[in-house]
């Protein structure tokens, strides 16, 4: 339904949280590349505002607004609507807001600042990211009944994929350091896309260090085309599969 | 008693007195010179003998048709100008060379166009040469197929020029080479090295450019270098390097740029090198010095968007940092000295992981990694506390 | 023109509807009528696909509603809460549902005139008061003109004034022999509204009168006292 997206679209991006996500994004972006005269320093700030604010607030805002909205859907399901136009108008929504934000708050300094090819791949992370954080943070609220849980369960997430996930992944690396674990630790990181995100950024700013780095499986999946286009589909399971379950249960949900 | 040397001009060419330059130099005495017009020269081995002035008029092309050696220099006092040479034969045992130069001294070897050699231009037992402004091209794939852009064996007191040099296995090689200057070259994407030299001292290397060679420039056995404003870059891979430095005393590295190498300066087995006001900007490894590296000084340079700083595989401080600018330096100059108040820990404990499991690389810049970093910096416990820049400067140097 | 067959909705273990059969036709004011968590509610969104039901089927105009919408294009139902998206004005919310509805036929302004809706037309949803939040409800509808009115408790929180004027008008559509599906607490008000009575008490339907079956069968001309004799006498349990 085109009309129940613009809708949310235009509800979110009046919302004072997002006006003030955009801003500070705003401000970060404009101060770190204003002030700091080494590009790649900037870079750097940005990615750690990418890796861990904007999941954080992309999953939580997206979380709070699916229960703040309840009613709302509720009243949208006892209008002619299907549940699928729905959860799509709300995905869409959310997804297409949060983006906007970050497209304005870091989009717009990066493009300005940044070498293209590297601004655009830190821009594709952000608004992948977002996306992924938008299609989990749905899935909590169809999981969970109750606020507080879903809103707990989507912080749960967040902490484990961005932060406690590549400790493990030490950990396990330390732990196993005498055997051939590259696959499994390519494998391991691929799967979370933080981490994934994290990566493609890197090939942008550590390009040198990593062409030092013989490992065939690391090359091969993230060097080249085919590893960028593999990243790529990582990335958009992280939105499609989250998506179409919430979704499977939201047409099944007694509202 | 004076000997009047009456010269004379002899010319080559469609029309001209000689239709080849075999014939020409048959005809020639030292002191001649011989002008070649423009045409395909198709003559096998061309031997140069005599004392004589060989200059080529737009371009004239000598080929050797991938069976032979195309011009071999066995004389003193000659001069070879403006020609194009192209296509020397392959050789496993010999080292067939577009321009060669056997056991000969006072040579000139200007404006040059040399395509597709298996060695370009070859110097062997050279003295007092003169190498300038040729362009150099071949196209190797591999290693073994291809042979050095200029390849100098045993020579003394030579100057290599405004060459620009790509496509070889090495751009330029020594060995044995001494008193010699190599001056505003250009090398570029060859196989192996940009400039490599080996066990040949007192040389000097200013304002050349090494750019995209697969394994950068690689110095070894050799005393007494110096390497002034020279630029290396895109030397990027596995064992890829700005500069290898093994087994060197006693050199100076002033002036250069390193940007965008796998490591720029590698340091293995060196000794008393004075590393100075070089810019450092976007390699993954600034200077990786081994731990049986003594009694070197790194100052006054500027570090700037490199991965890694600093890395070494040991825990003993011979080295000595001071007064570089380090863009990852955090701390605060109160008492405006321009120096930091506190040191400069250039070693960061993950590289220190990375060297053992460079699998980690993978989880480089991730939240758990900076939180380890940060922590080794405030409490050093793995890195050596002593490995520091005592007076890190807050601004970079304008290099 | 709604035929509920067998109809049976479990939340977990709990049962909230047991085999409800329910024949509704047009041209009736259905009053749905029980205790507290007797159901009702649950029998609405059942009507209105917002419960999925464990057992039982659901006919609108002789076709079975589910994975259908459209349906509910003829319908318009008006919550107990109608809670909106708060940065939205009362105008555009009923835009978006004019959107979403895609409403060909003429639209049933008389609600929106009634209750002065111009004046408050660009507040935000949030500024309104739960008064104020019913009467858009209720515009909302009425606005599109539907044969089916579902109306969930549509008295509650209205001003007196605007009570009546929701009668008044619910009498009005009634007499174009719409179907209309009232629950309320407030047995009062629905005397003069009603041609059918609904009873139910816990999750079944315990009866399903006309008016004046009920008031012949009890002697009485209020639906509150008629009820409250039936309570009374035993007969309901």
């Amino acid at each position: 339904m085109k009309g129940i997206t613009t809708f949310i679209i235009k509800d979110i991006l009046k919302n004072r949280i997002v006006i003030l996500y955009t801003l500070i994004l705003c401000g970060f972006s404009w101060s770190i590349f204003s002030l700091e005269d080494n590009v790649s320093k900037g870079i750097l700030s940005l990615l750690n505002i990418i890796l861990l604010i904007v999941p954080l607030v992309s999953v939580i805002f997206a979380n709070i607004y699916m229960y703040n909205s309840t009613e709302f859907i509720e009243l949208l399901v006892s209008q002619p609507v299907k549940r699928s136009s729905i959860w799509y108008a709300m995905f869409t929504g959310l997804a297409v807001a949060l983006n906007a934000a970050f497209l304005i708050g870091i989009g717009i300094p990066v493009l300005l600042f940044i070498h293209p090819l590297t601004a655009l791949v830190v821009i594709l992370a952000g608004v992948l990211l977002t996306t992924i954080f938008v299609s989990v943070a749905m899935l909590c609220f169809i999981l969970m009944r109750d606020k507080a849980k879903g809103i707990g369960l989507s912080i749960m997430l967040w902490l484990f994929l961005s932060l406690m996930y590549d400790g493990l992944v030490l950990f396990f690396m330390f732990q196993f350091a005498d055997y051939p674990i590259e696959k499994i630790m390519v494998l391991l990181t691929a799967i979370n896309p933080v981490d994934l995100a994290r990566i493609q950024v890197l090939l942008q700013i550590d390009v040198a260090a990593l062409m030092g780095y013989t490992g065939a499986i690391f090359k091969k999946l993230f060097g080249t085309q085919t590893g960028y286009f593999t990243s790529f589909i990582f990335m958009l399971v992280w939105i499609v599969v989250p998506y179409f379950f919430s979704l499977r249960l939201f047409k099944n949900k007694d509202l | 008693m004076p000997t009047v040397v009456i010269s004379k001009n002899i010319h080559v060419g469609p029309g001209k007195e000689h239709r080849s330059i075999r014939a020409a130099l048959l005809s020639a005495k030292d002191g001649d010179t011989i002008f070649v017009y423009h045409s395909l020269y198709k003559e096998g081995n061309i031997i140069i003998n005599k004392k004589i002035t060989m200059i080529g008029v737009d371009y004239p092309v000598i080929d050797g048709d991938k069976k032979f050696e195309v011009v071999s220099i066995k004389s003193d006092n000659v001069i070879f100008r403006g020609f194009q040479v192209q296509n020397s034969g392959y050789g496993s045992l010999n080292d067939l060379g577009g321009i060669k130069v056997y056991d000969a001294g006072n040579i000139i070897i200007e404006n040059n166009i040399l395509e597709n050699n298996f060695f370009s231009i070859y110097i062997n037992f050279g003295k007092n040469i003169l190498i300038k402004n040729n362009k150099i091209r071949a196209y190797g794939i591999e290693e073994q197929q291809i042979g050095n852009g200029i390849h100098c064996w045993k020579s003394d007191s030579l100057q290599i020029i405004g060459n620009h040099i790509q496509g070889h296995r090495d751009g330029i090689y020594f060995e044995f080479v001494t008193h010699s200057i190599i001056w505003r070259n250009v090398s570029r994407f060859n196989i192996r090295y940009g400039l490599h030299f080996m066990f040949s001292n007192d040389d000097a290397y200013i304002n050349n450019v090494f750019d995209g060679n697969g394994a950068g420039v690689a110095v070894m056995y050799t005393k007494k270098v110096t390497m002034y404003n020279n630029t290396f870059k895109n030397s990027t891979g596995d064992a890829s390097y700005g500069i290898l430095l093994k087994e060197i005393s006693d050199a100076e590295i002033v002036g250069n740029r390193f940007l965008s190498n796998t490591s720029a300066l590698f340091l293995e087995g060196a000794n008393r090198i004075m590393i100075k006001k070089n810019v450092f900007l976007n390699n993954g490894w600034g200077l990786k010095i081994q731990a049986n590296c003594m009694e070197n000084v790194i100052s006054q340079n500027n570090f700037i968007g490199n991965t890694f700083d600093v890395s070494t595989n040991g825990s003993l401080v011979l080295n000595k940092f001071d007064k570089n600018y380090w863009d990852k330096y955090e701390g605060y100059d109160l008492d405006k000295d321009m120096y930091g108040d506190i040191p400069f820990h250039p070693l960061n404990v993950y590289s220190f992981i990375i060297e053992n499991n460079p699998i980690a690389m993978l989880l480089f810049r991730s939240f758990m990694v900076t939180l380890l970093e940060k922590t080794e910096k405030l409490i050093p416990s793995i890195t050596p506390e002593d490995f520091r820049d005592d007076h890190p400067l807050l601004k970079a140097y304008s290099l | 023109m709604i035929e509920i067959n067998n109809l049976t909705k479990k939340f977990g273990k709990t049962t909230a509807l047991r085999k409800v059969n329910l024949t509704l036709t047009s041209g009736t004011c259905v009053g749905l009528i029980g205790p507290n968590a007797c159901g009702k509610t649950t029998l609405i969104k059942n009507i209105l696909s917002m419960v999925v039901p464990t057992e039982g089927e659901i006919f609108f105009d002789g076709k079975n509603i589910h994975g259908d919408v459209f349906y509910k294009n003829n319908i318009g139902y008006m919550p107990q809460i109608g809670r909106y998206p708060e940065n939205m004005s009362v105008r555009q919310v009923i835009q978006m549902i004019k959107n979403i509805r895609n409403h060909q036929g003429t639209e049933d302004k008389e609600l929106f005139e009634a209750f002065e809706m111009e004046k408050i037309a660009d507040k935000k949803m949030r500024t309104l008061s739960g008064g104020t939040t019913q009467k858009v409800s209720a515009t909302l509808a009425f606005l599109f003109n539907p044969p089916v009115l579902i109306l969930d408790e549509p008295t509650a929180g209205l001003d007196p004034i605007a009570s009546e004027i929701l009668r008044v008008k619910i009498i009005k559509e009634r007499e174009k022999g719409k179907l209309i599906l009232i629950t309320s607490h407030l047995l009062s008000e629905l005397d003069d509204l009603l041609t059918n009575i609904v009873f139910m008490q816990e999750s079944v339907v315990v009866f399903n009168k006309t008016m004046e079956d009920l008031f012949a069968e009890t002697g009485e001309n209020r639906v509150s006292r008629a009820i409250h004799k039936l309570l009374k006498t035993g007969v309901l349990s």
